[in-house]
């Protein structure tokens, strides 16, 4: 039980991560998005 | 072309044993989140949208350039996800699809479709937004076309499902293409019609050696309802029709004769390949065409970027 609840854990955090890193991600693609747009490109 | 048997009008239903899905635990890890998105699939359809971009006449910003690969990959991505969604039935029954996340119970399904619609709509908006409204139009289509017209119309229908739902794959190149000019125009159809007219050669090439897999799930491919050796003519008067339609890029003036030359010699051998599968009855040469079918459309588009890019160099 303990095992599984480990797993759980560990997965949610993994996952977690990956949401951040996305966000990150799709901020710095607006960011550059933007700056391209404004700048006529 | 389509001399094979009348398509059965009502869905072909899988067995009940198909049904017999295990029960979501929600759990599921990134790897299945990935997974979900078809990255094979996806790295095929991204090389072929990047060749579209490339050799469409025009500019575009290099980092709108990343932006439009990136939304074509994403939109790939989800139609990838939805039509796993739609399919964990018979995905549950065949051998090649049954360890997929949703068929396992690591993921489930309201997920898999939840994180299918958002990445579609978030792809085709950022296209629009960053890129062009034509491409991101295109794009729409595409996910559309595969998750209406090919997952939940076609599939369970008709062995002509992967003939006409084979067009999902080919808007890749022509939505780089529009990407760059804002329009179609008959080099981004040329790019079209190749993936278009290869898609059922090689579908049918992979189905010739998984029919009972097929059959199991209900599925009416071309060797399950017509046959193998309707099958096998089939793909090769497919292989047949490629020759004009590989070349047709020369043809518009996209690419030098270097490009038509080395194409013909791919396209020698395809039909050779073609060739091997008919005279053979079992499974080997259908195999081996299967492999050779990817590595035949990478080359072809390969040869495509290579000449354009050296012809703008000279």
């Amino acid at each position: 039980m303990a095992i599984a609840r480990g797993d759980r854990e560990r997965t949610i955090r993994a996952r977690n991560r990956a949401l951040l890193a996305v966000l990150l991600a799709l901020v710095a693609l607006f960011y550059g998005i933007a700056i391209v747009r404004m700048g006529g490109g | 072309m389509s001399r094979s048997p009348a398509p059965p009008v009502r869905a072909m239903q899988p067995p009940s044993s198909a049904l017999a899905i295990p029960a979501g635990t929600g759990m599921a890890e990134v790897g299945d989140y990935v997974a979900i998105l078809k990255p094979r699939v996806m790295s095929l359809v991204v090389f072929t949208g990047v060749v579209g971009l490339a050799v469409a006449p025009g500019h575009l910003h290099p980092v709108l350039a990343i932006v439009a690969v990136l939304c074509i990959a994403i939109g790939a991505g989800a139609s990838g996800a939805i039509n796993m969604w739609y399919d964990r039935d018979i995905d549950a029954v065949m051998r090649r699809t049954a360890g997929r996340p949703l068929p396992q119970g690591r993921m489930m399904p309201g997920e898999a479709l939840g994180f299918g619609a958002v990445l579609a709509v978030g792809a085709v908006a950022v296209m629009g937004l960053a890129v062009n409204w034509v491409a991101a139009e295109l794009l729409a289509l595409t996910i559309a076309f595969y998750v209406f017209v090919y997952t939940i119309w076609l599939k369970r229908r008709t062995p002509q499902n992967i003939v006409i739902g084979g067009a999902a794959g080919a808007f890749p190149p022509m939505i780089g293409w529009a990407a760059v000019t804002g329009d179609v125009g008959w080099g981004g159809l040329a790019l079209f019609a190749i993936v278009f007219f290869w898609t059922p050669p090689h579908f049918w090439a992979l189905s010739l050696y998984r029919s009972q897999d097929y059959a199991a799930a209900g599925v009416p491919m071309l060797p399950v309802v017509a046959g193998p050796e309707e099958t096998k003519r089939q793909i090769l008067l497919y292989t047949i029709v490629l020759w004009p339609v590989t070349l047709a890029p020369w043809f518009l003036g996209l690419v030098g004769p270097v490009y038509a030359a080395l194409t013909a010699v791919l396209n020698l051998a395809f039909t050779a390949a073609a060739l091997r599968v008919r005279a053979d009855s079992t499974d080997k040469s259908a195999r081996q065409m299967f492999g050779f079918s990817l590595l035949y459309l990478f080359l072809i588009f390969s040869l495509l970027l290579i000449d354009h890019l050296a012809r703008s160099f000279v």
